[in-house]
């Protein structure tokens, strides 16, 4: 006998189950098969009906039932091509006949673990709120006490150090004649210190971005600094970087990342000698703000030739890299070791900083870092920020708000005297509803000397998809409907690098923009204002209290 | 907008023509206080420079409070100064004001004069403690050849109150500030101009960046960086800091609180250094709008502006005699008969210093150092 199970489908998922439920209008659809075409995870397909019609052909109603074939667009219940919301359907249907609408009673987190796999995906952590940033205000406004700066008229420095600074009882200079000397027989260490742009790109590699995005991302950083005279600079993630851009002299807009799994760096090392510049930077990455105890992920369906070439590794195998650094036994010896020996592979030109995910032990890690000489920035990376491929739970569940994270630490290095000798780097949801400006200042009036942004930046520039509805949100695959996060050329061929590249400029000089208008009325123009608490606000005494800013209602 | 007149000469002369300059800027209702801080002091205190003076106010259990510490300590009291007071409307008498010139403990005679410098600030800071809580005591200086007078209320009315048109108090620098209207309720320890171990400014103007820059005086490690009841005490902080415990030039103060662009220092002869202290010194650059008008231990009186130039300031006088305003009709009832063509209306780059006994005025240019 057929168990009943088979008949009423009741081990089946409805489309009710899932995220996004996909509004097809029969009205208006001309069965161009363009939408299943483009569907990067063949979440909608054509499909036949038998359709049951009354017609009436007379001068006098006579209704006749008609039985027809009709072709439909369908959506599948199969999970493992569940609907992402990304809407690309929408994008390319002539006659807008169809549409993913999101499901808020969806049971989509119960079910996605087939085969005992936990729903590993891209994207950002799943959380629509706010995030503190974007409740802050900037309240201490100078416009009436005092006459106001300009941002349209007067000259505004919109810059910041990268690189360990000495502090000025430490400086080797002299006087000599009444000016001062620079002492060159004092042997003392200068730690090289770059002025760069306060919001870089933050690391993001080649692999988990598709060339022409990696391209375009690196055009706008280069023309930015070349034509626009903007030290924008740029990191290149795990995972190496080309040779050309290697031994070119655009190396200096560059920030070169080695992180647990030593991708590329065989390459990096060996090429070494054949630079022409030094790169601007190097970033150790410890942690990462989006998924805190989880090493970088390439899924095999992203390693391809290119990836395997630049990377050093056999094409369509997973390239995992270890939660930690396997050489790693204590912040105290093997950090430091590390440190030096990056800084001693370009002859200590060359700064080096750390890059850990936002943790209550941020502050033990920068205690470390501020007794080492060679360690040149703490990059912390909040929990609002994405990544190219996570555990669901790692992702939702894991990390620390960047907010409060920086806060403790700019305060712990006001209370030693040291907040100008460290810069600290904020990562990790600057710009998360669009507000990148607010939140940038922001997080330098909390002490942040540096803001780094990734998922803005494919948004703004690449029109990423992705949201906190978990829309889209497969960069894991390598089915990047925007062509941002693949290395399928059929659909990275989308994405143009040049018009990449103009919004990187579009961004940023709109950003410069906006922060004037924020300094501006505050009264800072010359040097950025870090730690300048008493300008922002909170309407949450919580918050205020936390942060140690002005609580305003 | 805080009136600034100092003035700066080779001969003593009354702070009343500070205080008549102050009244020619007043624009509006103006009467929220005013400070002086004389330097090179006359009259009864020429004979007793080398002694520290030790200016304040005192209530009668704070004046008992304040000499029994003293005694404590062994300072042994040389002279006393108290200006003839007198009442006028809207001026709040406290019980005591004074000038008090103190020898050294007998251990601290032959001791360095750093030594001797660290004791005097820590006795000043110890005294402001005791005192703060309910006002008994009020601190403002306690060095030698300077006296400071601060009270609330009109510059004019204060001059009448302290009875200086009478008095025989001179002073061959002295610095007046007469408070805007913006400040009322005001705490006297806000009072300009500012002094710290032979470092005195007075400034106009909000300090945007106050914060950021008490913070970084504040881990210096250095007792006397405290205080702060205004935004503008540490203008005075940075140029001791500057000068005193960095041991720079005075006019690396002006790059220090202004910074150029890194383009525009590679032009300096000293660009290497002057880049290394932009970027240590980060914290205390001022982002204006400020006038900063000061002095140095060896009589230097110097003007400066912000790097956007937002606020007034002249210098001007003859050999001798100059003064340094916040407008020109305070330089005009300064009195001396000058040339106005040669006044100085400091510009962004610029950093006017009047050498000691006012003997001449030269403007050093921040962009060719």
């Amino acid at each position: 006998m057929e168990p009943a199970e088979r008949l009423d489908k009741n081990h089946e998922l409805a489309v009710k189950d899932y995220p996004y439920i996909i509004r097809w209008r029969d009205d208006r659809c001309k069965r161009c098969g363009k939408c299943t075409a483009v569907c990067p995870m063949f979440s909608i397909e054509p499909s036949v009906i038998v359709q049951r019609e009354l017609h009436s052909e007379g001068p006098t109603p006579e209704p006749k039932t008609v039985r027809r074939v009709t072709t439909i667009i369908k959506q599948t219940t199969e999970i493992s091509k569940y609907c992402t919301g990304c809407g690309t359907c929408t994008l390319v249907c002539p006659n807008e006949a169809i549409e993913p609408e999101y499901n808020p009673q969806h049971k989509f987190t119960f079910h996605k673990n087939k085969g005992g796999h936990p729903y590993r995906r891209g994207g950002r952590r799943n959380d629509p709120t706010p995030s503190t940033l974007d409740t802050l205000r900037f309240s201490r406004i100078s416009m009436l006490t005092d006459p106001a700066l300009d941002a349209g008229r007067h000259e505004f420095r919109i810059r910041t150090y990268l690189g360990r600074i000495l502090p000025a009882e430490e400086l080797p200079v002299k006087v000599v004649k009444g000016k001062l000397e620079v002492d060159k027989k004092s042997g003392k260490f200068i730690p090289p210190v770059r002025e760069i742009y306060p919001v870089m790109i933050g690391s993001m590699s080649i692999g988990a971005l598709s060339p022409n995005m990696w391209e375009g991302l690196a055009m706008g950083v280069t023309y930015l600094n070349e034509v626009e005279g903007m030290p924008v600079v740029m990191c290149s993630g795990e995972g190496g970087m080309p040779q050309r851009l290697l031994k070119s002299r655009f190396m200096k807009y560059f920030i070169p990342q080695i992180a647990s799994g030593y991708f590329g760096w065989d390459e990096i090392v060996r090429t070494i000698p054949h630079m022409v510049e030094d790169p601007c930077a190097i970033e150790i990455k410890y942690g990462q703000g989006a998924k805190p105890g989880d090493g970088g992920l390439l899924m095999a369906h992203k390693v391809l030739k290119l990836i395997s070439e630049i990377r050093g590794v056999p094409m369509g195998v997973d390239l995992p890299s270890p939660p930690t650094h396997q050489t790693k036994y204590s912040i105290e010896e093997a950090v430091a070791k590390m440190i030096q020996s990056m800084s001693m592979a370009w002859g200590f030109r060359v700064p080096v900083y750390p890059k850990i995910s936002g943790s209550h032990t941020a502050k033990a890690v920068l205690n470390n870092l501020v007794r080492n000489p060679y360690a040149a920035a703490l990059s912390i990376d909040g929990d609002d920020g994405a990544t190219g491929a996570a555990y669901n739970v790692s992702m939702d569940s894991m990390g620390h708000p960047i907010a409060s994270n920086i806060r403790e630490c700019y305060l712990d290095l006001v209370a030693q005297g040291k907040q100008n000798e460290l810069p600290l780097i904020a990562a990790g949801g600057a710009g998360k509803k669009g507000n990148l400006a607010a939140n940038a200042a922001s997080l330098f009036m909390l002490g942040a000397s540096c803001v780094s942004i990734g998922k803005y930046i494919m948004q703004a520039a690449a029109q990423c998809f992705g949201d906190e509805y978990n829309r889209c949100n497969v960069c894991n695959l390598g089915k990047c409907p925007r062509g941002i996060t693949t290395q399928d050329p059929k659909l990275y061929r989308r994405l143009d690098p040049d018009k990449v590249a103009e919004r990187v400029v579009e961004v940023y000089k709109s950003l410069d923009v906006e922060l004037k208008k924020i300094f501006a009325p505050m009264g800072r123009s010359t040097e950025l204002p870090i730690g300048m608490s008493d300008g922002i606000s909170s309407v949450n005494p919580a918050v205020s209290e936390r942060l140690k800013i002005n609580f305003t209602c | 907008m805080c009136r600034l007149a100092a003035i700066t000469s080779s001969d003593y002369f009354s702070p009343v023509e500070n205080i008549l300059a102050l009244e020619t800027m007043k624009e509006g209702h103006d009467g929220s206080g005013m400070g002086l801080i004389l330097k090179g002091l006359g009259g009864e205190f020429e004979e007793l420079k080398e002694y520290p003076v030790l200016s304040g106010i005192c209530s009668k259990d704070g004046l008992k409070a304040l000499d029994d510490y003293m005694n404590k300590l062994g300072f042994q009291l040389k002279y006393t100064w108290t200006p003839k007071t007198k009442p006028v409307t809207g001026i709040e008498s406290r019980d005591y004001y004074f000038a008090r010139v103190y020898d050294y403990p007998d251990v601290y005679k032959d001791r360095p004069v750093e030594d001797q410098e660290a004791l005097l600030l820590n006795t000043r800071l110890a005294l402001r403690r005791l005192g703060e809580s309910d006002e008994s005591i009020i601190i403002f200086t306690f060095y030698p050849d300077i006296l400071a007078l601060k009270e609330v209320g009109d510059p004019m009315q204060l001059g009448e109150f302290f009875g200086l048109d009478k008095s025989s108090l001179k002073a061959k620098i002295i610095l007046a500030q007469g408070r805007q209207n913006t400040n009322y309720a005001i705490n006297l320890y806000a009072c300009h101009p500012f002094f710290i171990q032979g470092y005195g400014t007075m400034t106009n103007g909000e300090n945007t960046a106050f914060i950021p820059i008490r913070e970084f005086l504040s881990g210096r490690g250095f007792p006397g960086y405290i205080g702060y009841n205004s935004d503008s005490e540490v203008f005075c902080h940075i140029l001791h800091y500057a000068c005193k415990q960095l041991g720079y030039p005075l006019h690396y103060y002006k790059d220090i609180v202004t910074p150029l662009k890194a383009e525009e220092i590679d032009a300096r002869p000293d660009s290497e250094a002057v880049r290394f202290l932009k970027m240590s010194l980060r914290p205390l650059c001022i982002d204006g709008p400020n006038c900063v008008i000061g002095f140095t231990p060896d009589g230097t009186c110097f003007m400066l502006q912000d790097a956007k130039k937002l606020r007034p300031g002249v210098v001007g006088g003859v050999k001798g005699k100059y003064g340094l305003m916040s407008e020109e009709c305070g330089l005009d009832s300064a009195g001396s008969k000058r040339d106005r063509s040669t006044d100085v209306f400091p510009m962004k780059y610029d950093m006017v210093i009047v050498k000691p006994e006012a003997e001449e005025v030269t403007v050093w240019n921040q962009l060719s150092g």
